[in-house]
């Protein structure tokens, strides 16, 4: 559906070096990567907001590197909402009606439909200046639905939300996904990538250093880099059993703190730092203890990761010292032990 | 402490110095004439004649010269390009020029042997002594302060609204007055106020171009010339009053309408 091929752009004091990546139809795709790493940039290329210095944007077969914003059939909801100060929210709403010769009814009919959909049917008299944030970017967000854009572009559209608001916007666009909209969505938080991608690029320094599902990413990250901003080697597909039960990749049931969360399947994760390695079973307040055999040593910056199959894979940071103490080498056998308050659960 | 309230002693005698030499001269000249003869100057056909002939040259000045200004204002706002420092120091002259030196410049374009001039003579129009030349001669030297009002209003509107705006699938042209032109319309509003008052004020640069028909400020002057200072007042009292009137009713609606 959208190719991006070897996109290069210099800016002041900052570059885009070689940019590919591909979003199929339908594809929910976050781009994930530190603040300034040029996601945005990225966007707006796609936009047509900012033109690159090489490479091509490819939709639906046709190049559209050279196309004028107003043409591409590609919405964007910015960041701070660009909502048009002036007009009304149902203005708001209206203004990429306005210009298609669109009857008043059909109109009408389509902003009280998005409006319904976003939650702000109550708010289509009023001007944004009497608005809160997350009104104002649900009414961002409906301006844009309105002309069914080929593809929709979110520039951290969670970040500035609270936790309360996070959670229906995150049902907002899954839903949204699921009836069939293609979504690039960009942030610098790993757990909106968890909640809502399909696949994820991480862009690193203005390149992107690895795109995949979210497992394959987490699993399998490509350098140090992406191992650290995703943070957690500890990554499982996870359903809840009951308020404090999770079974992991549908082998192993753990204990969690109570999940709130409505949706019953998600994703598991847990610290590697957070995972404490024993020979024998330790009575404790660990209260998740798993028996298992080292499949991996391998030295890390200040420590010792240690890769323990135990029915799931666990990944363990520990020190030299412990690797001496306990003689930890692979094929032994150990257990391995993590408290549930240490296990968080993402809802999809 | 006891040397801070000297200093704000003298600050505020300073202020009031500076506020009593605006306000005595208009104050002085409103008492200058007696009722009776302000109320005959007022039914003085020659009088109402010039204030609405200022009034009337200096609004089509506005209205014409705003709208062929603001595209201008527009491009100094949104565009880079080289030499736009001096374009914009440009656009500042009719300000810092005298007035008569203005009218002269003028004058030499429009005159009846100059090519504008002559082009406008087989159209048969002659723009000396004719409220036409009287409204360029006004546009002249006003025109740089809705220049630079609206050049700030457009700036003031984010770029980021525009090319929202074109993402949502308008038109250049459309952007243009859908977005920018209501966004910048206080700045552009207060500045066409501006150059309203200071063209109906001109004198200088209009009386070289006419001296008849007469526009109140000549009209005072002659008036000052030929009869004295007692024959000046009372038209000098009623135009100011006139320009005051004006700009209070123009400021309140637009006040009104930006709110």
């Amino acid at each position: 559906m959208l190719d991006v091929k070897n996109i290069s752009l210099d800016f002041a004091g900052f570059s885009l070096k070689d940019i590919s990546f591909g979003v199929g139809e339908g594809e929910y795709f976050v781009l994930l990567g530190k603040s300034g790493a040029g996601k945005s940039l990225i966007l707006e290329i796609i936009a047509g907001l900012v033109n690159p210095d090489k490479g091509k944007v490819i939709l639906d077969g046709k190049e559209i590197t050279g196309v004028p914003i107003q043409k591409r059939q590609v919405g964007i909801v910015f960041q701070d909402y660009a909502i048009f100060p002036h007009l009304s929210v149902k203005e708001n709403i209206c203004y990429p009606l306005k210009a298609k010769h669109i009857s008043r009814e059909a109109r009408e009919k389509t902003v009280n439909e998005l409006a319904g959909k976003m939650g702000i049917s109550g708010l289509l008299h009023r001007k944004p200046a009497t608005l809160s944030g997350g009104e104002l970017q649900r009414a961002a967000l409906a301006r844009t639905l309105t002309l069914k854009p080929k593809i929709l572009l979110l520039d951290e559209p969670l970040s500035s939300l609270d936790v309360e608001l996070r959670q229906d916007m995150r049902n907002i666009l899954r839903k949204l996904n699921k009836e069939g909209q293609t979504i690039i969505h960009i942030t610098h938080d790993y757990e909106e990538a968890v909640a809502l991608a399909g696949k994820v690029g991480i862009i690193h320094n203005g390149e992107i250093i690895q795109t995949g599902t979210i497992k394959e990413v987490f699993h399998k990250p490509k350098s140090k880099f992406v191992a650290n901003l995703t943070g957690v080697r500890n990554f499982y597909n996870a359903k809840i059993n009951s308020d404090k039960k999770a079974i992991l990749e549908n082998k192993i049931e753990i204990s969690t703190l109570p999940i709130v969360d409505n949706t019953k399947e998600g994703f598991v994760f847990f610290r590697s730092e957070d995972v404490v390695i024993s020979c024998d079973r330790i009575d404790s307040s660990l209260t998740n203890s798993f028996k298992g055999t080292i499949l991996n040593v391998i030295p890390a910056v200040g420590g010792v990761e240690i890769v323990v199959d135990a029915g799931i894979i666990v990944s363990a940071y520990v020190t030299e010292q412990s690797v001496e103490n306990l003689g930890l080498t692979e094929g032994k056998d150990v257990w391995v032990s993590f408290k549930a308050v240490a296990v968080r659960f993402i809802g999809r | 402490m006891r040397k801070q309230s000297k200093f704000h002693l003298v600050i505020i005698f300073l202020s009031g110095v500076a506020l009593l030499f605006i306000i005595a001269p208009l104050a002085g000249l409103m008492f200058s004439s007696s009722i009776s003869q302000l109320t005959e100057t007022v039914s003085d056909k020659e009088v109402q004649n010039s204030i609405y002939l200022t009034l009337s040259t200096a609004f089509f000045a506005t209205v014409v010269f705003s709208i062929a200004g603001i595209p201008l204002a527009y491009i100094l706002a949104r565009k880079e390009f080289p030499g736009k420092r001096i374009v914009s120091g440009i656009i500042d002259l009719p300000v810092v020029i005298p007035h008569t030196a203005a009218g002269i410049a003028i004058l030499g374009i429009i005159s009846r042997d100059s090519l504008v001039g002559k082009a406008a003579g087989t159209l048969g129009l002659d723009f000396i002594g004719n409220p036409v030349g009287i409204s360029i001669a006004m546009a002249f030297v006003s025109v740089p302060f809705l220049l630079n009002a609206a050049r700030d209003g457009f700036a003031s509107v984010p770029v980021r609204l525009e090319k929202a705006a074109l993402n949502l699938g308008a038109s250049p042209v459309r952007v243009f007055f859908t977005i920018s032109l209501p966004l910048a319309k206080r700045n552009i509003i207060s500045g066409a106020i501006m150059m309203f008052a200071r063209g109906m004020s001109e004198f200088g640069a209009v009386v070289i171009i006419a001296y008849h028909p007469m526009i109140t400020p000549v009209l005072i002057y002659e008036r000052f010339g030929a009869f004295g200072l007692k024959y000046a007042q009372p038209v000098a009292v009623i135009f100011v009053l006139v320009s005051l009137l004006f700009f209070i009713v123009l400021r309140m609606i637009a006040g009104r309408k930006t709110e």
